[in-house]
Order: C-alpha cells, then structure tokens, then sequence
C-alpha cells in the first residue's frame, strides 16, 4: 500500500502549551483512518496543521511526498487535502446547489478575466460545475432540498451538504471533522455508509476526527490515538480497544470508556 | 423573463439620455442637471463601496479614494497640461493601485475592525492632501480647465466642452455614461462566477479558502475595483467643479456611499443608484424643514432602515413573494 499522507514529527505550542507533540503518522491510500482521543488531546490542533490553518512549530507534514505544512490554506485545498468544518460550516445564504456549484472552484480553468467576460472555457466550466453538482447531489441523496437556501436546512442535512461541499474539490485526501457529532444513531449509520461509499466509489481517501466510539469502530480501517497532545496507540479497532493505555487514557478521564 | 429585461434596460437608458434632457428642457429647471450629474457619480462611488459589502466588509472609506482621484486628476490636468479624458484612467488606475497598497494589510481585518481602519483613511487622505506641497494644502488646486476634445483618427468623439453651448448637458451625459459602464461592469461581476466567489467570501471565508479559493487575492482585487470606481467619480467631480480642496471629500461623504448602499439594498447590483438618487433628493427636499432638517431626515433613515433591512428594493421581492 501507497502512504498517501504523512505526519512527521509533528509538534506545535501555543506559547507554554505544546498542544501536539512530535506526533507521526501515515494515511495509505484508499484508507479510512481517525483520530481519536479524549477532549483537549490536540486532534483538531492537528486537523488545523494538516489543513495549515496553523503553522507547525516543527516537524513537517507531506503529501505524496510534497511537504503540505505552513502554505496558505487554499494552496494545501489545491494539492487536493480538503477539510471539512467541526461546526456545519456551509455558505447559509446560497441554496444547496449553489454551494456545490461554488465549491467547483478548484477545477475551474478560466481566469478571473474569463469569469467576467464568460469566456468558453468559462462557460463550458460552469455546465460541467452544474452537471458534476448534480451528480454529488444524487449521490448524497440530497435531491429533495437541491433548491433549498442552506440556512434553513436541518442539522443531519447541514452535514452532508459540508460533505457534499468537501467531494466538489475533488479531494485526494478528506479530513471530516466530527462528521457524526449530534447526530443520532440512524443518522449516524446512515452517515456510516456514505463516508464508506465515499471511499470505495470514488476513491477519496479520508482522515477523520471523532468521539462517537461505536461509530469510529466501525469505520475505520486504522486509528491513532492521541493524548495530552502525543500519540499513545495505533492500529486496527481490534487492537485499539484492547490496548491498555487507550483504555487507561479513556477512563482516566471523564470521558466513558470505549462503548462497543 | 429576458424580454423583460431587455425593455427595462431601454426604457432606462430612453429616460436618462432622452426623458430627463426633454424633461429639463419643458419645466426649465436646468439646476437638476447639476443635481442628477451629482447624483450619478456619486452612485459610481457607492456602487464601490457596494462591491466591498459584497465580500463582506463594511467600508466608510470611499471618500479617500474620491479625493485621491480627484487630486491625481486636478495635478495631471494643471501641472502636466494632460488632457482630462486621459487623467481620469489614470486617476482611476493610480487609486485601484492604492487600493492593493492599503488593502493588502487592512483586508485582513474583519467586521467593525475593517469599518473603523477606513472610516480613518478618508480623514488620512484629507490630511494629506493639506500637507503635502503639490496638492497645495487649503488652498487647494483650482481653475482646473473643462475637458477637451476626445478625438481617435481624426474622428471627434466628444467635442471640447469649453465650446458646447451648455456644458452641464456634456456633464450629464457623461456621468450617466460613466454610470451606465460602471453599473454594466458591477452587474457583469455579481452575475459570473466571479459574483458566486465574491458570495463565498462574504458569508464564510474560512469555508472559501478550505475549497481552495485565494480569498486574499479575490479581496484585494475587489477592493481595488471598488476604489478605481471611486477615483473616477471623485476625478469627474473636480472636472465639473473646476477646483478641489482638502475638503471635497470628508468622512461625511465616506459615510453617504455606504448609506446609499444600504438604503438601495446591499443584495441588488442596483440598489447603490437607487439609493444615492433617494438620499440625494431626500436631503434636497427637506430644505423648506430648516433646523429641522438633519432630524427629520436621520428619523427617516432609521425608520428605513428598521422597516426595510434589506433596502428599498427588497420591496420588489415581497410582491413577488406575495402574488
């Protein structure tokens, strides 16, 4: 297997505080991995360095080889790691589908100077925007709200238009943030099953930070734990939830042991 | 849907270059074309200030970027003997230039934060313009000649103004000229895919940048476009009035554009117009009020504003929404 991504030795303080600390991991390609660790472990610190939404203090993330840490956030976008947001972070005031439309913006080949004379490229750019927005909208089963202003769209759909929003990047790398937080437990599984289909049908792979266990168990192909900003444990979810100082971390916390 | 556009873009273009000439001609009232000239350059200002609004930032500082354009015009015309039709690009590009300058770092600032960094630049700009020695300090530049002649291949495109019988039709026409391109370039964007870009940035910059858009440079490039609009309108002003001072654009002027934005509406490419010709008249109608005038004509505002959020033209969508 392809290590697509790669973590190496990571660190990063905020003045004293070294929120992650010489972390390393490796995503393959293809493969469903998540982050996991009780509150305050760092994993959306890290999630903000692989997105270089921060700086790193050291160490260096890389992406098929290509160092990704410390660019501008849109240029990590273009290299094709695309996150989506812990909060349900979409465009409110702009329907479902014209948030899709919108997120194309990483494979468009006009100029800015094409927008504004709608040049062919840009003309031809834009049906194909609208025909691909179409397609991630069947295939996230969200034709019934396709004209619907984002603001007033439910919870459960909030995330998988945010969803929809990371596919129509086009992304190699996917990082969902808490995909499944708030959701209950049908939604969840349904939640489940898109993220697989994400993988197998379209070949994303996807990095993932989450606290819902049973969920994580069941979708993962590997997870890396982290505490108190350190990676303490990685492997399958078998191995995961026998491991000792996963179990010790868990329940040395507030946060309940691992659920099946 | 599209006919109707089309017979709404000829009967506008009918009334400003026919009706309002006719019109004026019949009741004799030859000041409005001083008024309406104001009117639709000032809209050009504020149709800047509109496309500021719309990558979400509030901006109170168009006022530095008309006095600045209207001082670069004012230099060139007097001290270089240019001729004013090619001052005014220049005027126009000098201040979009300006405008990355000055934009670059300020952009990053958001909100109130933003709004506050610009209110100051119009009061910058006015202390510049009284200190440096080529802008002549208070006393300003003035016996600025009228516009020439435009002429390409011999061909005279627009007469010298100093020979028209009437040189505020000449301006009139102008200024509607001006507005019209401006408004055309403001609509073209807001409905490309530029205009979608301009929407991301405004309703989650975070979110905009994850789906790989430069949201530093889209910025900047609307924020200079904002400014080269104010540069023209503040250089064809000083065409008109001959002179400039230090005090041709204040904070006041700066607060006007982002008013008639808001009172238009900031979700319709013509709100700005409609709003500086409402304020405009508004403020001119309240003359016979006195000392009361300021007070009665702030209620107002308040009242709009409170009743109408999304500006006047919102009204159009509720009919809509209502049939």
């Amino acid at each position: 297997m392809t290590k697509i991504l790669e973590v190496n030795h990571v660190t990063k303080r905020f003045g004293g505080l070294t929120a992650v600390n010489d972390v390393s991991f490796a995503v393959n390609q293809g493969e469903i991995l998540s982050v996991i660790g009780p509150n305050g472990a760092g994993k959306s610190t890290l999630f903000k360095l692989i997105s270089s939404f921060l700086s790193t203090s050291s160490g260096d993330v890389r992406l098929a080889g290509e160092r990704i840490n410390n660019l501008a956030p849109h240029i990590v976008a273009r290299k094709g790691v695309v996150r989506t947001f812990q909060e349900t972070t979409i465009f409110r005031s702009m329907t479902v589908r014209e948030n899709i439309i919108v997120s194309h913006h990483l494979r468009s080949r006009a100029s800015l100077w094409g927008f504004f004379l709608g040049s062919k490229v840009a003309k031809a750019d834009e049906q194909s925007f609208g025909q691909s927005a179409d397609n991630i909208i069947d295939f996230l089963g969200l034709q019934a709200i396709r004209n619907e202003l984002a603001s007033t769209l439910p919870q459960g759909h909030l995330r998988a238009l945010g969803m929809a929003i990371g596919l129509a990047t086009d992304p190699k790398v996917l990082l969902l943030d808490e995909p499944f937080a708030g959701m209950n437990h049908d939604e969840t599984m349904h939640m489940v099953d898109l993220v697989r289909r994400l993988r197998d049908e379209r070949g994303v792979t996807v990095l993932l930070v989450e606290h819902d266990m049973p969920a994580v168990m069941k979708i993962s192909d590997r997870i890396v734990v982290l505490n108190f900003g350190e990676k303490i444990a990685e492997g399958t979810p078998l191995e995961i939830q026998n491991n000792e100082r996963v179990i010790e971390a868990y329940l040395g916390s507030e946060d309940a042991a691992i659920g099946m | 849907m599209n006919k109707q556009k089309l017979a709404a873009i000829v009967a506008f273009f009918l009334a400003i270059y026919i009706g309002v000439p006719w019109a004026i001609a019949a009741s004799g009232r030859t000041d409005f074309y001083y008024t309406l000239t104001s009117v639709a350059l000032l809209s050009i200002a504020s149709a800047g200030v509109w496309l500021t609004f719309y990558i979400g930032r509030i901006n109170i500082g168009q006022g530095a970027y008309a006095l600045a354009g209207g001082y670069v015009s004012a230099i060139l015309m007097t001290q270089y003997g240019l001729s004013f039709w090619t001052t005014l690009p220049v005027a126009g590009f000098i201040c979009a230039v300006l405008a990355v300058l000055i934009g670059l770092p300020i952009l990053r600032l958001r909100g109130v934060y933003f709004a506050m960094v610009t209110l100051v630049l119009t009061e910058v700009m006015r202390l510049t313009a009284l200190a440096l020695p080529i802008t002549q300090g208070a006393k300003g530049i003035t016996s600025i000649p009228l516009p020439g002649e435009l002429s390409l291949f011999g061909i005279t495109l627009i007469p010298d103004f100093a020979t028209l019988e009437n040189p505020k039709i000449g301006f009139y026409w102008m200024a509607v000229t001006f507005m019209v391109f401006a408004y055309a370039v403001l609509w073209r964007i807001v409905n490309s895919r530029l205009g979608h870009l301009c929407r991301s940035l405004q309703q989650n910059e975070e979110l905009a940048s994850s789906i790989g858009v430069n949201t530093a440079y889209l910025r900047v490039i609307a924020y200079s476009i904002s400014s080269f609009l104010g540069g023209i309108a503040g250089a064809s002003f000083i065409a008109i009035s001959q002179s400039i001072y230090p005090s041709s654009f204040q904070v006041t002027d700066s607060v006007n554009f982002m008013l008639n934005c808001f009172l238009g509406g900031l979700g319709y490419v013509f709100g700005p117009m409609l709003g500086t010709l409402m304020l405009y008249f508004g403020w001119d109608l309240l003359f016979t009020t006195g000392e009361y005038q300021l007070l009665i004509y702030a209620s107002l505002l308040i009242a709009l504003m409170l009743a109408l959020p999304n500006g006047v033209l919102s009204l159009l969508d509720r009919k809509k929404a209502q049939p």
